[in-house]
């Protein structure tokens, strides 16, 4: 991806490794996966459940519950600091002030029994130590920004007092709330209703703009993403199948999954006829299979698929795929 | 909502309205009104507990008999004139007479000022017993419930060795090394051995609130351990161990009366119910107003703490809503 020789990117993950040691054995739900998010720039982390998208983002953030959860390898470069070679506080202070994320459901991921107001102000008094008054009128100001109707009037609700969407506006203000220069989104639109999926998108979109900011937008839904996204990384078994400037992974897939998955969206002319569906089901990360991940589901699959992982290939100087194939697959 | 229970405002009714002339769509009419109106107060899992507990009329009734103990276990000279401990043998074992309604005991003191100033001990106990044994309960199991680890499991296992004691033989050893004529041996030995119930609770609650998403939300904006703990996780996790406090403050009262009863617990000169039950008992054909009173105001008094720890949990309960 576009990075500037002379200065390190807003975030670089470099091979990283997450393994779960769970009772029943090692789940390795990462992999080695590797990206890079530049300041003001969106990059779309695609991949079904259990694909690692979500726990990649929670070891960027520092928030992985250890035990189970541990990062056996690997680095995650912000702004040319290895965040895993932080001390616990230091790194407490990155959190919220410097990146922040935005939950699937706004609902649970916001205190019941703190009035959203409260919540708000928090963060301004744990990170800024601003005085109670003052951090309420930054809440009132954060609340207007995410656009919620009659801020003021209602600074004193709870939670469960706003709608969906409105609740999705106020996590995304809480995570706006010290101008952070990262924001992990996962799935931030996921326990919406379409409208409103449209809407709490452009928002975070414009905000994105607005303060430049790099996001990491993690979802399953492909149509999510074509709008918003810069740049796309499918996940697949806890590794990068695929990374892409967003139109051309739409245009020229080049990785049999991505192409499946591309496949499986429904469509209007196809009315009537069965929808398309990548045979199978996703690897159990306790048993991942030799070679490439994927080569039990594929149809493009040889020998060698069964015994070499594949590495990631370069397909152009902004595109890569981890396919032995992804030349057939571009044209296929 | 069949439930008429939480509906007290039935009962508010003009008579004339209900009954058998009342058709179905008055009734759902009204049932619509019911519905929780979107008000403008904050309603939190709190508020909501209140709103229920203000309503049921088993709180109500517990929460007055608790309160009256508690006036008269302050001020006994309210309702009883006398002196608990001027005694005249002479009377020794006497039913009822004038100006002594519950008549006299053994020792020829008077039962009724017995049984009010006795309210004392059994309130002292119950309530500094559970503060202990709640604030012992509820640190411990909540630091071991929110960091896990090796102290969780040692914690566990020595709440394990205190619940395998019983805990009538386990006073009886105890407060007859620990001994003295206040209420404090007997309350250090409650929290001792009260304390891993109410800590087994609190570290399940935290635990299951420190799963919450809300919480994974805070962290990853920046809050601390202390901040996670104090802010979002007790206010969440305090329910359950406020329900099992409530109903454990009955049962330690009775315990109390036990242990007196069995000459471990407190003595004379303390005025106690388990003391005068304990020595009324061996009376009991000749003199039952001796044993009955104090025996009376016991089981009232446990009766109430329980009731009141029952409309508690039901009140936090929100499936039963």
């Amino acid at each position: 991806m576009t990075t500037v020789p002379t200065e390190p990117p807003l975030l670089e993950v470099r091979d990283l490794h997450v393994e779960f040691r769970t009772r029943d054995g090692v789940a390795n739900a990462v992999n080695g996966v590797s990206y890079t998010v530049s300041a003001a720039e969106t990059l779309a982390v695609l991949g079904e459940s259990g694909s690692g998208k979500s726990v990649t983002a929670q070891a960027i953030m520092g928030i992985l519950d250890s035990p189970p959860g541990f990062v056996t390898k690997g680095e995650i470069l912000f702004r040319g600091q290895d965040l895993l070679k932080m001390n616990a506080e230091d790194r407490r202070k990155v959190r919220g002030a410097k990146m922040a994320m935005i939950f699937q459901d706004a609902l649970s991921a916001l205190n019941p029994v703190l009035s959203v107001g409260n919540q708000l102000a928090e963060m301004f008094i744990v990170h800024e130590g601003l005085s109670r008054k003052d951090a309420r009128s930054k809440a009132i100001e954060l609340m207007d920004r995410v656009r919620i109707p009659a801020a003021r009037d209602r600074v004193g609700d709870y939670p469960h007092q706003f709608s969906g969407g409105m609740r999705q506006r106020i996590m995304i203000a809480m995570a706006l709330a010290l101008e952070p220069d990262l924001i992990i989104a996962d799935e931030p639109t996921t326990a919406l209703d379409v409208t409103v999926q449209a809407q709490v998108m452009e928002l975070l979109a414009e905000l994105q703009r607005e303060y430049s900011m790099g996001l990491i937008l993690i979802t399953h839904d492909l149509g999510v993403v074509a709008d918003v996204a810069d740049y796309i990384a499918v996940m697949y078994a806890g590794r990068i199948v695929e990374t892409a400037p967003v139109h051309e992974i739409y245009r020229h897939p080049a990785h049999p999954y991505t192409k499946g998955l591309l496949a499986s969206i429904p469509r209007l002319d196809q009315k009537g006829q069965e929808l398309y569906a990548i045979k199978g089901l996703p690897p159990n990360l306790l048993h991942i299979p030799p070679g490439c991940a994927f080569n039990p589901r594929c149809p493009m699959a040889q020998a060698v698929c069964r015994t070499d992982v594949p590495p990631l290939y370069e397909v152009s100087p902004t595109r890569a795929s981890a396919c032995h194939f992804w030349k057939e697959a571009l044209d296929g | 909502m069949p439930d008429p229970q939480n509906h007290p405002d039935e009962a508010m009714e003009p008579a004339g309205g209900t009954g058998a002339t009342m058709d179905l769509a008055q009734d759902e009419a009204r049932t619509l009104e019911r519905q929780p109106a979107p008000s403008d107060r904050p309603r939190s899992l709190w508020s909501d507990a209140w709103r229920d507990l203000r309503r049921n009329p088993v709180f109500i009734l517990s929460a007055l008999v608790i309160a009256f103990l508690v006036v008269i276990s302050i001020w006994p000279g309210l309702i009883a004139s006398g002196n608990p401990l001027s005694c005249d043998l002479a009377n020794s074992q006497r039913g009822s007479a004038p100006g002594h309604p519950f008549g006299f005991d053994n020792q020829g003191c008077d039962v009724y000022t017995r049984v009010v100033y006795g309210a004392r001990a059994s309130v002292t106990v119950g309530v500094c017993a559970t503060l202990g044994a709640a604030i012992l309960g509820s640190v411990l199991g909540g630091l071991a419930g929110f960091f896990g680890g090796a102290g969780d499991a040692v914690l566990s296992r020595v709440s394990d060795i205190f619940f395998g004691i019983p805990i009538v033989l386990g006073g009886l050893v105890f407060l007859s090394v620990v001994t003295g004529t206040t209420v404090w041996p007997v309350i250090g030995f409650i929290v001792l051995l009260g304390w891993p119930q109410i800590g087994r609770i609190a570290r399940g609650s935290v635990i299951t609130a420190r799963q919450n998403d809300y919480v994974q939300a805070a962290r990853a904006l920046g809050a601390g351990n202390s901040r996670l703990l104090l802010r979002h996780i007790a206010p969440n996790a305090v329910a359950p161990v406020i329900v099992v406090a409530t109903i454990a403050l009955g049962t330690y009262i009775s315990l109390e009366a036990t242990l007196s009863y069995l000459g471990v617990g407190l003595k004379p000169p303390t005025v106690s119910w388990g003391i005068d039950i304990s020595q009324a008992s061996s009376q009991i054909r000749n003199a039952p107003h001796m044993l009955l009173w104090p025996a009376g105001a016991l089981s009232v008094t446990v009766l109430a703490f329980i009731m009141l720890g029952d409309a508690v949990r039901d009140a936090f309960d929100p499936k039963l809503r």
